[in-house]
Order: C-alpha cells, then sequence, then structure tokens
C-alpha cells in the first residue's frame, strides 16, 4: 500500500513543530522582540502562493478574478519581507558589547 | 525545473528559517542568523519563479508589485522608532494574515493553478485546508488590526467587554467548524465567503476584550496565528518551506505566550477571557486610607545615588512613553564615572511587548551585557545600594509575595524592597494596570520622584 502524500507533509509538519519548540527555547529573552519580527518576516514566504496564484492568469489577461488576489498578497507579504528582515537588521546592530575598560 | 529539485530546494530554505531563529540564541550569532534567514527567502521566490516558468507579461507585473511592497516595507523599516516595535509587529502580522486570506481566495476561484482540481471540484483534502488557512489568516488579520489600534493609542486601551461575549465567539467558532463541513459537502463560494467574514468578526471579538498591559501576550498569541495560517496555506499549495515556516513561527509564538503568562501568574485562558481590572477589582478597593509617602526632587536622588557603590536600574512601559532610554543612559554614564556599579533588571513582562525594554536599552547603546532577567538578578537586590524604578510598577510590588487576596497574588516579581533605598520615578500615586495599590509606595526607605521619567532623569544628571 502507498503512503498518501499528505502523510509525508503532515510528519515535516510535526517534526518541524518540535524543531521550533527547542529552538525558540534557546532564544535569549533579551532577543525576543527580534525574535517576532524575524518570524514575521519568515511567515511571509506565504509569497510563493502569491506568486504563483498572480501567475495563474493567461498571456491575454493578466489580471483575472483570481490573479489579482495573488498580486495584492504580493504586495502585502513584500512589505513584510523588506520590512521584517531590515527592522530586525536595524535591531541586531544594535546590541552591543560592553567596550574593555579603556 | 522539476519538481523535485523545487522541492529540495523548498526544503533547503526551510533550513535556513531555522538557523535564522537558532542563530538568535546570542547577540553575537544573530545578525549571522538574520543572513541565513534572507537568503531562505532569495532561494524560496527564485525557485517559486522558475518552476511556475511563466515568463510573460505577468511575471512583469509580479516584479513591479514586488517592488512597490518591498520599498514600502523598508522605508516603514528605516523610519518606525523602536518606542513603536509593538505597534509594528502587530501591523507586520495583521498583512501576513490578509496575505494569507488572498492566497485561499485566489485557490479557492482558481484551483487548477495550484494543481487542486477545478472549481467546484476541489480536493476535499485541500478544501478543508484552504479553508483552515483563510479563517485564522482572517482571524490573525482583524486581531491584529485591533491590536495595533489598542497599541497605537487610537483606540483606548482598556478591555472592552459585554454580556455573554464568551458565548458568542464560542458560537461563531462552532458556526465557522459546521460552514468548513457543508463547504466540503457543497464547495458553495458563497459558504466560503460567509466562512472569512465570520473569521473577521471573531479576531475582532476575541482582541477588545483585552486590556493594555497584556499585549505582550496578544501579540505572541497573533504571532503564533499567522504561523499557523501560513501552515494551513502550506499544505494547500504542498510546499515543504512553507509548512516548516509555519510549524517554526507557530510554536515560536506559542512559547512567547507561554513565557508571557508565567510572567504574569496567569492561565493563557485567564488573559484571553479578558479584562484584567475589569473582573479582579474586589480587594484593591477596600484600603484607601491616606499612607504616608516620602517624596523628594532630582537633588535628593543624585545625592543617594552618588553615595550608593551599586545601582540597580528597573525600567518599565513608562520608559518608552516617555522616550527616556537615552537620558537614563546618560545618567548611568555619569554614574559609571564616578566608579557606581549600574546593572539593569528586565521582568519579563515590562513593556508592551517581549524583550521590549531590552531593545529599548540597545537602542540606547547599553552593553546588553548589564542587562538581567529577572531570576539572574533577583538575589543582587539585597546587595544594591540604589534601585532606580522608571516607568514600572506592577512588576515590583511585594504584594505579590504576601497577600493571598491580591490578584497579582503569586506573580514573580523583582524584589526591589530589599534595596537598601529605593528610587520611583512616576508622575503620580496612582495605581498600574492591575488596578491595585503598590505598597512599595510607602515603605520607610523609598523616595517617590513625581515627575515625567525622561525630565525628572536629565535633572539628576545634572545634579550628580
Amino acid at each position: 500500500m502507498e503512503i498518501d502524500p499528505f502523510i509525508f507533509r503532515l510528519s515535516i509538519f510535526i517534526l518541524s513543530i518540535f524543531v521550533g519548540y527547542y529552538v525558540v527555547w534557546s532564544v535569549t529573552p533579551s532577543l525576543h522582540t527580534p525574535l517576532m519580527s524575524v518570524t514575521n518576516a519568515i511567515s511571509s514566504v506565504i509569497i510563493v502562493g502569491a506568486i504563483i496564484a498572480a501567475l495563474s492568469g493567461s498571456d491575454g489577461e493578466v489580471f483575472s478574478s483570481s490573479s489579482i488576489y495573488g498580486f495584492l498578497a504580493i504586495i502585502l507579504a513584500a512589505v513584510n519581507i523588506f520590512g521584517g528582515f531590515l527592522v530586525t537588521q536595524r535591531m541586531l546592530a544594535m546590541y552591543k558589547k560592553k567596550k574593555k575598560d579603556k | 525545473m522539476s519538481a523535485n529539485l523545487s522541492a529540495i530546494l523548498y526544503l533547503v530554505s526551510g533550513v535556513l528559517f531555522i538557523l535564522a531563529l537558532r542563530g538568535l540564541s546570542s547577540p553575537e550569532t544573530s545578525r549571522q542568523g538574520n543572513l541565513f534567514g534572507i537568503i531562505g527567502m532569495v532561494i524560496a521566490v527564485t525557485v517559486t519563479f522558475l518552476s511556475v516558468g511563466n515568463f510573460s507579461s505577468g511575471f512583469i507585473y509580479v516584479l513591479i508589485f514586488l517592488a512597490i511592497g518591498g520599498c514600502i516595507g523598508s522605508f516603514i523599516a528605516y523610519r518606525i522608532p523602536m518606542t513603536a516595535m509593538p505597534e509594528l509587529v502587530a501591523g507586520f502580522h495583521s498583512l501576513v494574515g490578509l496575505a494569507a486570506v488572498f492566497v485561499a481566495i485566489s485557490a479557492f476561484i482558481n484551483p487548477s493553478a495550484f494543481n487542486l482540481g477545478t472549481p467546484g471540484n476541489i480536493k476535499l483534502a485541500s478544501l478543508i485546508e484552504m479553508a483552515i488557512g483563510a479563517a485564522v489568516g482572517a482571524i490573525t488579520f482583524s486581531g491584529s488590526v485591533i491590536a495595533f489600534l489598542k497599541l497605537q493609542g487610537i483606540m483606548s486601551g482598556a478591555p472592552i467587554t459585554f454580556k455573554g461575549q464568551h458565548l458568542l465567539n464560542a458560537l461563531l467558532l462552532i458556526l465557522i467548524v459546521i460552514l468548513t463541513i457543508y463547504l466540503c459537502s457543497t464547495q458553495s463560494s458563497n459558504l466560503f465567503w460567509i466562512l472569512i467574514a465570520i473569521s473577521f468578526l471573531i479576531g475582532f471579538l476575541i482582541i477588545i476584550p483585552i486590556g493594555g498591559a497584556d499585549m505582550p501576550v496578544v501579540i505572541s498569541m497573533l504571532n503564533s496565528y499567522s504561523g499557523w495560517a501560513a501552515a494551513g496555506i502550506g499544505f494547500t499549495l504542498e510546499n515543504t518551506a512553507l509548512i516548516i515556516t509555519g510549524a517554526l513561527v507557530g510554536s515560536s509564538g506559542a512559547i512567547l505566550s507561554y513565557i508571557m503568562c508565567k510572567g504574569m501568574n496567569r492561565s493563557f485562558f485567564n488573559v484571553i477571557l479578558g479584562g484584567f481590572g475589569a473582573t479582579d477589582q474586589t480587594s484593591g478597593s477596600q484600603n484607601k486610607e491616606q499612607r504616608p509617602v516620602k517624596s523628594g526632587n532630582a537633588d535628593d536622588a543624585a545625592f543617594l545615588m552618588k553615595n550608593a557603590s551599586s545601582v540597580i536600574i528597573v525600567p518599565g512601559y513608562g520608559m518608552a512613553v516617555a522616550q527616556a532610554q537615552h537620558a537614563l543612559r546618560e545618567m548611568v554614564d555619569t554614574l559609571k564615572k564616578n566608579d557606581i556599579k549600574v546593572s539593569y533588571a528586565i521582568h519579563p513582562v515590562a513593556g508592551r511587548m517581549p524583550g521590549h525594554m531590552n531593545v529599548l536599552l540597545a537602542e540606547a547603546n547599553v552593553p546588553y551585557d548589564e542587562v538581567f532577567e529577572l531570576e539572574e538578578i533577583n538575589n543582587d537586590f539585597a546587595n544594591a545600594d540604589v534601585a532606580f524604578v522608571i516607568g514600572a510598577n506592577d512588576v515590583t510590588n511585594p504584594v505579590a509575595k504576601t497577600d493571598p487576596q491580591s490578584p497579582i497574588y503569586g506573580m514573580p516579581v523583582l524584589d526591589v524592597e530589599k534595596c537598601k533605598s529605593v528610587l520611583f520615578v512616576k508622575r503620580s500615586l496612582s495605581p498600574g494596570y492591575a488596578g491595585i495599590d503598590n505598597d512599595l509606595f510607602y515603605k520607610e526607605n523609598t523616595l517617590m520622584l513625581f515627575a515625567d521619567a525622561k525630565k525628572m532623569t536629565e535633572d539628576i544628571t545634572k545634579n550628580l
């Protein structure tokens, strides 16, 4: 009997939850704000769905009823990707160690 | 590009996202982690373009829309002040939620583009995943919008409650399940729209009863939801990168909510079911008799600190509101010049989001190895000469340890009262968010400094 591909995806999903659980517990509390902004940025990988949706129209009709939603989703996800990663970068650049005594 | 190759590359980008989170275990590796995240995102987007393989006029439009969004995002990221970080994160969550809704709608209208069947005849599993993705996305969207409005101060931060609220929410949730079942048997687009509309309504209803200081929990929870929404869509699209990321973000948000709830010694449901202060006001109001308070000015505070050998600073949300972090840093610089040891104590729920105070102090150039978490520093208060409480209140209240009647009893608090003397910068004697009096105000060794946090800090620096 063959295994449904859904079960494989479910396995990936469950294992990723566990990976996420252990990885996030090891995040130092002082970096919890950057953690939120970076998770925000990476969850915008939903843009792959938006791109597929946006390119679903034919050559003659770029903006069909379904591709318009794709284009809107691309804008939203792009705001998040650029905004999320850049603001994380900006925050992380501020975390400095104590300078050695002069 | 072959389906197998693209699946492997999506897996690679999923692994890079794991490394991005892993990097945050220490500030030294965090920047590299962020870079991994960016690479993962670039891979995922590139692979999607190559596997769709449609470089017609639509492709140009995709790039244009990508650029528009990118410019808006970059502009916001560079301009946003660090104190507004909670609003920003709430706003960003709402975008992820709405994007998930849009992708689900698009997949519902045109399932053949995603290999999910034809309109009106969508594969059952895909339809369920789509409905879950859309519903969670919609809840994330409207919930985050409310959180954003509350944090921004456009909407009152006070909890809004009404009779039958929880019953209504429960009924709506059951309705969503019923609609999903009907949707599967009828494939009716009307049901799909109603499902999304009700989900928007639920998101709105579950956030309005939650008050301002519970926002750390709310933001973490919405962070978690945005992850589950992404994972739902990931199952629909059969995309590993999206499934891995959704699971990571979902569990990350859940853990943060848990840490925040623990920091307040409240159960998750207690926070979600709303209205601290609105429901728990029984014990606070009876002892209203006037008790003597010692108040002082900047000169007294400067004198106390100059004669101290170690000072612990306890920042709270008030510091963010007054934008006092830079003034504070200048004061500390002056103290250090006088060979006074200074450290910072951060309570888990200080501020409006997890890690809020740490970011503000980092912005003011405070080295992160002078900043300590509650467990690390709590024993040091007994040996410190001065505690300088700036903008914090409930998290220092000793009542949490002594009075079982108090609504905050059992909440972990900073042992500020053990210091030889306590300087408390505050505008007035008004109680904090929990609606209870802080016993610390009336202690022998407490000196109240009634003023704006920033102005008071600057004045102390002048007097040092």
